[in-house]
């Protein structure tokens, strides 16, 4: 066997979720090593994916909460953070309907908690929320408006972030779940299958697997309860339909089935908030789009299952708590626990990165800020948004944005050589950073051009091109291969 | 940007823009251009390297590429333009094309008549909505056989096919002359929706079974397929609890349907007609927008590549008289409905001056028919199926003793319709 690679930094970031790329990319304006262990091809690929990608208000989460100390904190972040990242981000606002008298008094009393906490809330009659939102169920009393709720993607946000972070200095391990942790003297020690990664402080931004890693520690203070989502996303041209984020009022366990725009405009509805037994379960169901369906027709009438094209699940990483656990172990010194995140944990994500770099400096890392720190990734270039004339100027300078790979999305081949050399390894890969394959058709067209790209970019046959990791690779054999005494026999 | 004009501009270069600016140029329009998106002209049937095209047209038994080579010789004795790897953007009411590719750049396209003829494009698993995990190995079928016969990778060894439409039937016999084991077939409808010469060729030729009423309930895989959950369907289509069964597998085929793709002419204003989601066009195949003109499967969804040619034919004459500024505007047009046992007609609008040729599906097999064209003219089926298209045609004296608004074109039970009279 061979031995492994020792690698020695101050900081080492287990996950590469939302949190564990926010903390990277914060980390990074500091002198300070780090290193962030993801165990998947490449970031964002956990529970962050699946996200319904809303930037929240902040008038949900209940008072005393950590979720409601990072939750308006961490929105107010959103618009620097996403103009210098180049990501995605719209401030379209949310709306949270009451669709009796009942659910009336309780959207009075979120709007009660918005107005304690600062948050720019405003109470709408049923003729202002319908003047907003014309495709709203005429059934409604009224609603709650939140203008600065919003969208973002929240995949494209942890690649971004996590570009920013390498930029800065930061490193970066994919394909490696850690199988083993202890502490050994002054140091952490975590391994995976090729690496002994020796730290100073480990932060713990393991999402789903965050309990694992910490009992790997002998930290068994806390567990992740997993709870699934299903969402149902539709044709881009249903973009009109609706623009801000529809909320129905909270159930117990969630937030309900919402109406979202996405921050790229195609409209999705979900999720459900089921319990499940396994942390990577990822199925939808039957009875899920069957429940989705009739909260969201129960919001937006008019809502066409015709015009689905593509569902997912997600899993939410959330703690026995109830609560996001932000906080130095009490049991094993220099590990940080950054867990517990389910909703609102995308929106509190940049500011539950801040106060992670506070957890480090309490845990004895000595933090000065770099003076060469860079805010700003390389600007992406999204052809579908640009005019023909920019376009005709792009073209000119470099041909491969003048060839079309995924046409219902209007991706160029530009874009996908580009979203490889910013780390994009994989179809999925390809489809988040890039959207090429994200469109109606789903790939059907594109994806043995897009796979031919990433194959001549990474230099690697065709065959061993993935759907997003070791083991998905979409074709097994060459033709005839089957035939002339292959793997068929 | 790139400025060009031209008589008539065809969007997509398979079989439909090939015979229609083929038959613009004939009829006398002078600058004819081909946009296709592909690196060479053909569409889809350069991927369909199995036999059974051009028995109508040709008198032949043809592979795709064979027939589209037909009509390629054809055009290299004539000086229609072809862009060839130039993506369409956009098309405005005003009929200008805008169009891109890596060598000239964006390209503003000024035309006097467009023919659509962009084809289809295949149903998702996110269409269906098919529960379950979401492994590398799910294909639609047309993808598949790209894979096969175009980049020359076999996707898995071992299939499941759902939905018996003609890809999915032609891609089982493909997957088994290939060496992998295709399980089965599954169809939600009680028959098979594909052609009956491709069930009996490409499926009771290789004994591979068909379960009917029958549909794929879940996925099962993290990684890569591994298995699909098969049930039986209630005429709602519902799973009949009790029935399921999985069925181990590393691959899962999709042939479940084929979509117009109209992205483009809905943006340019084409109004479209919800059962076929292609356009609504009079028997001059414009559409309602003045100057655009649709033909094959960008219109509605064709069961022979033959029709498909005959069809763009005539779209590219009237497209070229169009251009040319010959085209007649009748006085009136007449609405044609689809009537009982019809899902749906094309064209959707006729003269009653000019000879007619109507393209139609029915909603369900049925036997020994009678097919009343608008009372007009009546046709015997020994029988009708959804997946075979009827081609009626009218001629003007036929046509004259049509009285009535509406045009209805409907499918009679024989023997009940001749007792009745």
């Amino acid at each position: 066997m061979r031995e492994k690679q020792t690698l020695t930094v101050d900081v080492a970031i287990v996950g590469g979720g939302i949190i564990g790329t926010a903390v990277a990319r914060e980390l990074s304006k500091y002198d300070v090593s780090i290193l962030l262990v993801e165990k998947e091809a490449e970031v964002g690929w956990g529970t962050t994916k699946a996200n319904s990608g809303i930037v929240h208000a902040g008038f949900h989460e209940e008072p005393g909460t950590l979720k409601a100390k990072y939750c308006f904190p961490g929105n107010q972040m959103y618009p620097k953070l996403c103009e210098e990242l180049d990501v995605c981000f719209r401030r379209n606002g949310i709306l949270m309907v009451a669709r009796n008298q009942e659910e009336w008094d309780i959207v009075q009393k979120y709007y009660q908690r918005g107005k304690d906490r600062g948050v720019p809330v405003e109470l709408l009659s049923k003729e202002e929320a319908l003047a907003l939102e014309p495709a709203l169920s005429s059934d409604i009393l009224g609603a709650l408006h939140a203008p600065e709720g919003g969208s973002v993607m929240p995949f494209e946000l942890a690649a971004a972030l996590m570009e920013n972070a390498l930029q800065n200095g930061a490193q970066l391990l994919t394909n490696s779940p850690v199988v083993a942790a202890q502490v050994e003297g002054e140091r952490k020690v975590i391994e995976t299958a090729e690496h002994r990664i020796e730290a100073k402080v480990v932060i713990n931004a393991a999402g789903l697997f965050a309990d694992d890693l910490a009992q790997m520690f002998g930290d068994d203070y806390f567990t992740i309860k997993p709870r699934k989502g299903e969402e149902y996303l539709f044709d881009l041209d249903t973009k009109d339909m609706v623009t801000r984020t529809i909320f129905p009022v909270p159930t117990k366990v969630s937030k309900g089935i919402l109406v979202i725009p996405t921050a790229e405009g195609n409209l999705m509805m979900g999720p459900t908030g089921d319990n499940i037994e396994e942390k990577e379960d990822l199925a939808t169901t039957r009875d899920g789009f069957a429940r989705i369906l009739e909260g969201a027709k129960s919001l937006v009438p008019g809502i066409n299952p015709r015009k689905i094209i593509a569902q997912f699940a997600g899993v939410r990483a959330a703690s026995d708590r109830g609560d996001f656990i932000v906080e130095l172990s009490p049991n094993v010194p220099g590990l940080i626990h950054l867990a517990g995140m389910e909703s609102p944990g995308l929106t509190a994500a940049p500011a539950i990165a801040v106060d992670a770099v506070k957890l480090v400096e309490e845990a004895g890392l000595k933090l000065t800020p770099k003076e060469d720190f860079e805010p700003r990734r390389k600007p992406m270039v999204r052809f579908r948004s640009l005019s023909h004339e920019e376009r005709d100027r792009l073209i000119k300078e470099n041909p491969a944005y003048g060839r079309i790979i995924c046409r219902c999305e209007s991706v160029t081949e530009g874009e996908i050589i580009d979203a490889v050399q910013r780390g994009a390894r994989t179809l999925d890969g390809i489809k988040f950073r890039a959207r090429a394959g994200a469109g109606r058709c789903q790939g059907g067209f594109c994806q043995p051009l897009v796979m031919a790209i990433i194959a001549r970019e990474l230099g690697i046959p065709l065959e061993e091109v993935t759907k997003r990791g070791l083991g998905s690779e979409p074709v097994m054999y060459h033709a005839k291969e089957l035939l002339t005494g292959g793997e068929g026999q | 940007m790139k400025q060009l004009s031209v008589d008539v501009a065809v969007i997509g270069g398979g079989p439909a823009g090939l015979a229609a600016a083929l038959s613009a140029k004939a009829e006398g329009a002078q600058k004819v251009m081909i946009i296709e998106r592909n690196h060479e002209l053909g569409g889809i049937l350069q991927q369909c390297i199995h036999h059974g095209f051009g028995l109508h047209r040709f008198k032949a038994e043809l592979t795709g590429p064979e027939y589209a080579q037909r009509f390629i010789n054809e055009l290299d004795d004539t000086d229609i333009e072809t862009l060839l790897e130039t993506m369409v953007l956009e098309i405005t009411p005003e009929r200008k094309i805008y169009a891109v590719n890596s060598e000239q750049g964006m390209m503003e396209i000024s035309a006097k008549a467009i023919v659509l003829a962009m084809g289809c494009r295949e149903r998702t698993r996110g269409a269906l909505q098919i529960p379950g995990s979401r492994p590398a190995g799910v294909f639609s079928a047309g993808t598949a056989q790209r894979f096969v016969n175009i980049e020359g990778y076999m996707p898995g060894k071992r299939a499941v096919i759902l939905g018996s439409g003609d890809i999915g039937l032609i891609m089982a016999r493909r997957f088994t002359l290939e060496g992998a084991k295709v399980e089965a077939v599954v169809e939600v409808l009680p028959y098979a929706a594909g052609l009956t010469r491709n069930v009996v060729q490409c499926l009771e030729d290789f004994d591979i079974p068909l379960y009917l009423k029958s549909t794929v309930i879940h996925i099962h895989g993290k990684d890569r397929v591994e298995a699909v959950t098969i049930a039986e369907v209630d005429d709602a289509w519902n799973p009949i609890p009790g029935t399921e069964r999985v069925i181990e597998c590393d691959t899962l085929l999709l042939s479940v349907g084929l979509v117009p793709e109209n992205e483009l002419s809905s943006h340019a204003g084409v109004k479209l007609d919800p059962v076929t989601n292609g356009a609504y066009v009079n028997e001059h195949l414009m559409t309602t927008i003045p100057g655009i003109f649709a033909c094959g499967n960008v219109l509605h969804v064709h069961d022979l590549v033959d029709n498909v040619s005959k069809e763009a034919e005539r779209a590219g004459k009237y497209a070229g008289r169009y251009a040319m500024g010959t085209l007649q505007k009748p006085e009136k047009w007449v609405k044609v409905v689809a009537g009982d046992n019809v899902r749906y007609v094309v064209p959707h609008e006729i003269s009653l001056t000019e000879p007619v040729e109507f393209f139609l599906r029915v909603q369900r097999p049925q036997d020994d028919v009678i097919v009343d064209v608008g009372g007009v003219r009546t046709v015997r089926e020994r029988s009708v199926r959804p997946s075979e298209m009827l081609n009626i045609k009218l001629t003007p004296e036929q046509l004259q003793n049509f009285t009535g608004d509406t045009f209805v074109i409907q499918v009679k039970d024989r023997k009940e319709a001749e007792q009745s009279a």
